[in-house]
């Protein structure tokens, strides 16, 4: 009966079995190469970590707040470029984010039907401009421009001023903090500016409607009904631009200075983590402790994007399940 | 006093034309200020774009010629050109799109068929978008400790590597977005014709999200294309001519990178020109898989 069966319909059967091996072999393909990506995280972690393990025992927790770096001495510390790092990303975040805001009302609200897709394409090119691109325009246009004319204006301007003065002193050199945060806005702006334009898509045209109707401007329909309605999301929208600025690497080595000091002007020269690492890593010996200081210097910064890129996605969740 | 008061023009809850007039005057007032400060700030952005695109324009095009495809790179003065980065480009980009597409396509098609609501799913999506957008210098740190230590130096194939890692979560993003835009309807469909899963995933549903996959692995090269970070610890870059794999490979961004930097000015020019070629490149791809993502909606 079951051999009748068989002999009937011989394709059929075969065709099933193979779909069930193929099924299997193509779901576990897919599901290992998920694995695969966590693991490549995880490994990226662990690698790191064990990599900048001489230095987290030579130096131990001061490591993280220590201003040294001495490759004579053999002493090093991360506190310099942790402070740079921080700094410029926090600077960047302030000049983006309203640009970012004025891009994406505009883009959302103000600008006529057949301009929005051009303005929104070139925004977004700003995103897809090279790192190194942005180092060399940085370098050879932003900062001589900066030295020329901007820097000496705030310095006589806002030098002499009470408690804030000792931000804006010191000379005029168009490289430093001030610009590496500069240029790192420009390369953020296009990643908040879409997310919010994104999500100020997303709320309802109703309440916006229902608040024009009640007679309000577009700037008190933004204020009062689109804002409140996307706050979570525009701040994770912040946040990711926050990472992105933490770990930008070729455009910072361009221009902000690599000096190792903290200086308190913000047109003094500094570090970031990534811009050390990419200058000091082609003079470290193989098992050096300043290559274990630098690698420890990348765990650092992995720990602190990661911290803040889940943070953004977490705060973005709602917008990513829509 | 209190007479003077209740009978006089006091802004209040009470109806005064001349009261609402102002205030209204003053509410479009700020409406516009706002406005134009929104427009100015889209102008400043695009005033960015356009200043980079003028300096490329007029920098690269002053220092293009025919030397800069045809002589590799050479000391200062030597009149080189750019041939062994444009190739080593090339090659690392292309291999690391070879090895990156695949197992991107694999996750994101895991992540849209199999593992839509599931826990572990959830789980690999968050990976993936934190190595989409982690620092690039990292994945070069990581490879070179698993590529470049163990294996006794730098190498090209390490480069590949590395750009193979920055090309997966790219690909896995748009894979699995397209994806999830096919309707149901249409898998039930093939699933009741008898269909295994596999074959409706391979012939129904990439095939119908193909240009969405495209434009996701064309954004996929442009990115890469221009990434200087990761192939600083892994293909170090490369002045002679060279396309072997197993040793250190020049690559456009490195050389970039290091004439740049250099004092010499026939350097710098040269630096503009591939400045500007692999700006045009990564900028056209840009245009062509957005160009390709509007012609399916």
């Amino acid at each position: 009966m079951s051999q009748a069966a068989t002999a009937a319909t011989p394709v059929p059967a075969a065709a099933r079995s193979g779909g069930n091996l193929g099924d299997t072999i193509f779901e576990w393909a897919c599901r290992g190469s998920g694995i695969l990506v966590l693991a490549l995280l995880g490994a990226i972690i662990v690698e790191l970590f064990i990599a900048g393990l001489p230095a987290f025992r030579a130096f131990g927790l001061p490591f993280l707040w220590s201003t040294e770096w001495d490759p004579v001495q053999e002493v090093f510390g991360a506190g310099v470029s942790i402070y740079g790092t921080i700094v410029t990303a926090v600077l960047a975040i302030l000049f983006a984010v309203p640009l970012a805001f004025g891009v994406a009302f505009y883009l959302t609200e103000l600008a006529p039907a057949w301009l929005r897709g051009p303005v929104g394409t070139a925004i977004e090119l700003l995103a897809a401009v090279p790192s190194i691109i942005y180092g060399m325009w940085g370098f050879f246009v932003i900062a001589p421009a900066f030295a020329a004319h901007l820097q000496p204006w705030i310095i006589d301007n806002f030098g002499a001023l009470p408690l804030i003065g000792f931000l804006f002193q010191g000379a005029p050199f168009g490289t430093g903090i001030f610009t590496a945060a500069f240029i790192l806005a420009i390369m953020i702006l296009p990643f908040i500016a879409a997310t919010m334009r994104d999500v100020f898509l997303q709320v309802p045209p109703v309440y916006k409607e229902s608040s024009y109707g009640l007679g309000a401007t577009t700037w008190e329909v933004m204020k009062g009904v689109v804002l409140p309605y996307t706050r979570v999301s525009v701040v994770g929208g912040i946040m990711l631009g926050l990472g992105r600025a933490l770990g930008e690497t070729m455009a910072v080595t361009f221009v902000i200075g690599n000096a190792n000091r903290i200086t308190t002007s913000l047109f003094g020269p500094g570090n970031t983590i990534a811009s050390l690492v990419a200058l000091e890593f082609g003079e470290s010996e193989t098992g050096s402790l300043k290559l274990a200081s630098l690698l420890a210097l990348g765990f650092i910064l992995f720990v602190l994007s990661f911290i803040v890129l889940a943070t953004s996605r977490y705060l973005l969740r709602s917008r990513l399940k829509a | 006093m209190s007479i003077s008061l209740s009978a006089g023009a006091v802004p209040g809850p009470r109806k005064d034309p001349e009261v609402a007039a102002a205030l209204g005057r003053r509410r479009k007032r700020v409406d516009i200020i706002i406005r134009s400060l929104c427009v100015g700030a889209t102008l400043v952005g695009l005033a960015f774009l356009a200043s980079i695109l003028i300096t490329l324009t007029y920098r690269g095009f002053e220092a293009m010629n025919l030397r800069v495809f045809t002589q590799v790179t050479a000391p200062p003065g030597s009149e080189g050109g750019l041939l062994n980065a444009i190739v080593g480009s090339l090659i690392q980009a292309s291999l690391g799109t070879l090895i990156g597409t695949p197992i991107g396509m694999l996750v994101g098609t895991y992540l849209a068929e199999y593992a839509r609501g599931s826990k572990f799913g959830d789980l690999v999506r968050f990976v993936s978008d934190i190595l989409l957008s982690a620092p690039s210098i990292l994945i070069g740190l990581f490879v070179y400790q698993i590529l470049v230590l163990p294996f006794g130096g730098f190498s090209g194939w390490a480069g590949v590597v590395a750009l193979a890692v920055i090309v997966i979560p790219v690909v896995v993003r748009t894979t699995e977005d397209m994806l999830t835009l096919i309707p149901n309807t249409l898998r039930e469909a093939v699933i009741g014709l008898g269909s295994p899963k596999w074959k409706m995933i391979v012939f129904i549903c990439w095939k119908s999200a193909l240009s969405g996959i495209i434009t996701g692995i064309l954004l996929a090269i442009a990115r890469v294309a221009g990434e200087t970070a990761p192939l600083l610890f892994t293909s170090l870059g490369n002045n002679a001519w060279s396309i072997d794999l197993t040793k250190p490979m020049a690559s456009l961004p490195i050389t970039i990178y290091s004439m740049a930097g250099s004092p010499f000015e026939d350097w710098i020019a040269l630096a503009w020109a591939g400045a500007l070629l692999i700006t045009l490149g990564v900028l056209s791809l840009n245009v062509l898989a957005r160009t390709l993502l509007r012609g399916r909606k």
